[in-house]
Formats: C-alpha cells, sequence, structure tokens
C-alpha cells in the first residue's frame, strides 16, 4: 500500500501529498497525519473524490487508509 | 458543533465572527478596524512599550480572546495538541514580515476584508497584492516548499502562549505607586475601543469559531489555487456579507479612495505591502488570525510566529516602516497624502527579496 507520512507537516501540505499520491496510484493509499483537522481536511478530500476513508487514532496521531 | 462539514456552516462561521465584529465596531472600536489582528497586535506591542507610538499603545483584549477562546475549545474538543520544531526563526521572520506588510497597507487581511465591505477601494487594491502574494506562495507550495516537520512536545509547553497571554491581560490592570505599568493611548486609533469585557468575550468568541471552522484568509485563496476548495473562503464570504450589510444600514458604506478612516491610496505600496502578508502568510501555514488559533490550540511554531508579529509591530514604528494615514486638511495643518515613507518602502523591497529567498531554499526533502 501506497503511504503518505504528512505527520507535523503544515497545512496544506498533507493535502498536497495526499492529492499526489491519489494521482499516482488506484489501490489503497496510507496518509499518517498528526493534527485532527488535517485528519477532517484528508477525510473530506477523498470523499469528493468519490473514495472511502477508514481512520484509526495512533496516540496522538491518525492514520488514514484511503480505499 | 462542526462547522467544516457544510458550506452552509461555514458561511454560518463567517457571519457569526461578521457580527462580532460589527457589535464591537458599534462599541467604540476604530471606524473599520473593528477587528484587526496586526493593528490589535502592535497596539499591544506598543502598551508592553515594545514601540512607542503614543497614538497606539493600548491592550487588545481581542486579540488575547482569539488565543484564549481556541484554547478552550481545542481542549474541550480534544483537538489541543502541543507541538513544535518546524524551522521556528524562518517562522520568526515570517511573523515579523506579515506585520510590516500590513503595517504598510494598514491591516491584516481580516481589516482588508472589513475595509472591502465599507467602500474602501484601496482594499480593493491591496486584494490584488494579497491574491498574488498568496499565488506566489501556492507556486512554492507546489514546488515542494515546506518548513519540515513538527514534532509533538511536553503539554504544559503549548500552554505557554495561552498563559502570555492572559499574564498581558492581567499586567493591563497593574498600576505602580498610581500609575499603570502598561501604555494606553489617550488619543489616536488605540484610544478608541469597546469595553474591556465586551472585548474579551468577542474575542473569545471569535477565537472558538475561528478554531471551529479553520477560518483564514490566506488559505481561502490558497485552497482556491491549490485544490479547488472553496470552503474556506465561504467563511470570508460570510464575514464580508455581514459587514457589508452592517455598513449599508449604519452609514458607514462610503465607496472612493479618499476620505476612508486610517488608510492611504498609495496603490502600489497597498499592492506590495499585501503582496508582502499573503506570500508570507502562505509559506507560514496561515494568516495573522490562524497564526493567533494555532498558538492556541498548542502550536509553538505558530507561536513563534506571533513573537515574530510583535517584532515587526515594534520595528515597524520604532524605524518609521508603518504608513501613515491620509488626512484632509484641517484649519491648523494642510492635507496628508500618507503612506510608507522610504524606509516602509525599502522594508517591503527587503521583504519581498527575503521571502523568495525563503522559499526558494527550504523544501520538503523527498521534493529535493
Amino acid at each position: 500500500m501506497k503511504e503518505v507520512d504528512a505527520r507535523g507537516l503544515s497545512c496544506p501540505e498533507p493535502l498536497m501529498m495526499t492529492a499526489e499520491a491519489l494521482k499516482e496510484t488506484k489501490g489503497p493509499v496510507k496518509v499518517l497525519v498528526s493534527e485532527p483537522h488535517q485528519k477532517t481536511n484528508v477525510e473530506k478530500f477523498a470523499k469528493t473524490h468519490g473514495r472511502k476513508t477508514v481512520t484509526t487514532a495512533k496516540g496522538s496521531e491518525f492514520e488514514i487508509v484511503i480505499e | 458543533m462542526n462547522f467544516t462539514d457544510s458550506k452552509k456552516k461555514l458561511l454560518l462561521a463567517g457571519a457569526i465572527c461578521g457580527i462580532i465584529a460589527a457589535v464591537l465596531a458599534k462599541l467604540g472600536n476604530p471606524a473599520n478596524m473593528a477587528f484587526c489582528i496586526a493593528c490589535f497586535l502592535r497596539d499591544t506591542a506598543g502598551a508592553l512599550k515594545l514601540h512607542t507610538t503614543e497614538t497606539v499603545q493600548y491592550v487588545r483584549p481581542e486579540t488575547i480572546g482569539i488565543v484564549l477562546g481556541a484554547f478552550g475549545i481545542a481542549v474541550a474538543t480534544k483537538e489541543y495538541r502541543s507541538s513544535a520544531g518546524s524551522s521556528p526563526m524562518i517562522r520568526f521572520l515570517l511573523g515579523m514580515m506579515i506585520m510590516i506588510g500590513s503595517l504598510v497597507f494598514l491591516g491584516c487581511p481580516l481589516r482588508m476584508v472589513l475595509r472591502m465591505s465599507a467602500g474602501d477601494l484601496n482594499a480593493w487594491v491591496a486584494l490584488i497584492g494579497f491574491a498574488a502574494g498568496v499565488g506566489t506562495g501556492a507556486f512554492f507550495l507546489k514546488r515542494g516548499f515546506s518548513l519540515s516537520r513538527a514534532y509533538e512536545t511536553n503539554k504544559i509547553s503549548g500552554t505557554v502562549a495561552p498563559a502570555l497571554m492572559l499574564g498581558i491581560f492581567i499586567l493591563s490592570f497593574v498600576t505602580v505607586g498610581g500609575v499603570a505599568l502598561l501604555a494606553t493611548s489617550k488619543t489616536g486609533p488605540g484610544s478608541m475601543h469597546a469595553p474591556i469585557i465586551a472585548s474579551l468575550i468577542g474575542g473569545i468568541l471569535f477565537g472558538v469559531v475561528a478554531q471551529k471552522s479553520r477560518m483564514c484568509f490566506a488559505g481561502g485563496i490558497r485552497d482556491m489555487i491549490l485544490v479547488r476548495s472553496f470552503d474556506l473562503i465561504s467563511v470570508i464570504a460570510g464575514l464580508f456579507v455581514v459587514m457589508l450589510i452592517y455598513n449599508v444600514a449604519t452609514g458607514n458604506f462610503h465607496i472612493g479612495f479618499t476620505g476612508q478612516p486610517i488608510a492611504h491610496a498609495q496603490h502600489l505600496w497597498n499592492i506590495l505591502g499585501m503582496y508582502v502578508v499573503g506570500f508570507a502568510a502562505v509559506l507560514a501555514g496561515g494568516c495573522p488570525l490562524r497564526q493567533l488559533v494555532l498558538a492556541g490550540q498548542g502550536s509553538q511554531d505558530a507561536a513563534v510566529t506571533v513573537l515574530g508579529m510583535f517584532a515587526g509591530a515594534a520595528a515597524a514604528h520604532n524605524f518609521g516602516l508603518a504608513a501613515s494615514a491620509a488626512a484632509a486638511a484641517t484649519a491648523d495643518a494642510p492635507a496628508v497624502a500618507g503612506g510608507p515613507g522610504t524606509a516602509g518602502k525599502a522594508a517591503v523591497i527587503i521583504c519581498i527579496v527575503l521571502l523568495f529567498v525563503i522559499a526558494v531554499c527550504n523544501k520538503r526533502k523527498t521534493a529535493k
């Protein structure tokens, strides 16, 4: 699975890296982010592109799998 | 309440902030400076005597309220996260430049929108510069610009910025030998303010709504360019519409370049001043308002940007970089065209050069 590690990065880098990864692969993408608002942004971005997401909290960070 | 799941709610968030600004203007804040982050941080810097321009010294409870409001709501909704380490000194410089650019234009992006809603055409001209600055920042983001990662820190560390803000607020009531410790303007914009309690409550509410809606003036244009997202611009639109209605209803809407309160019509410098603000804000990851909110929710990198803004305000006034407002002729004094002096113009050019250097020199490791 393609992985995007956007932990600790400022907005809008997590979103841009996610968009890039989704362009590169049709398969699932795992995105790691630190801030709750970045988690929401990535989930929303995936949703608007017709993709489903599963999010799990990893300590104080988040792992979002875009299916 | 989650504001970010629909455009209507985001519009509502902007409208609430517009109403807060309108109420504070009604209660005594300067005309069309109802709520300006740059001006209010500058006034607070003056109160702390970081600069001594007598007309702009006052501890503005609004900015303190924003940080405290954002802190409170972030803790309550489990969004508080203490972090630091993403190029703090570059962020300090960006904060300084945001403030210098703002004080050449005479307002942060929030006040630019408030001035636009009051018919001030100078602010519409400045919007061109702001959008171009955001566009330039977005171009470098596309090329892989990054200030690198922030890391989680001890939880207490993230509370220092809100605690400092609270400390400044408390100090504003302290007198030593009958003399107030902090400075307060007797004339000029610094002397015009809503009652302290109204300003504080207004600021806290503004901070709560801004935190929940992710309100960001630079982000609004940036996201339109980069990810075709109109979410953040919806918040700004809500604020603009409410203030437009308020200004028309109260007779404060005057379309034109001249006769605007605390403004000047030096178009080139309005454009370049806001170009610096837009460019620097995108590199820093948010406008002055967003930096205050992020500082409240635990980002010490944003807190360093805010410190940079304080330093920028001090530099702008101590070294004559800030623009002066235009003024009509009176019986005692001739008309003043206003605008920045030579030092202010030089500072703007230096800021632009420095921003390009920062933008070119900082790339994500994978993007190299």
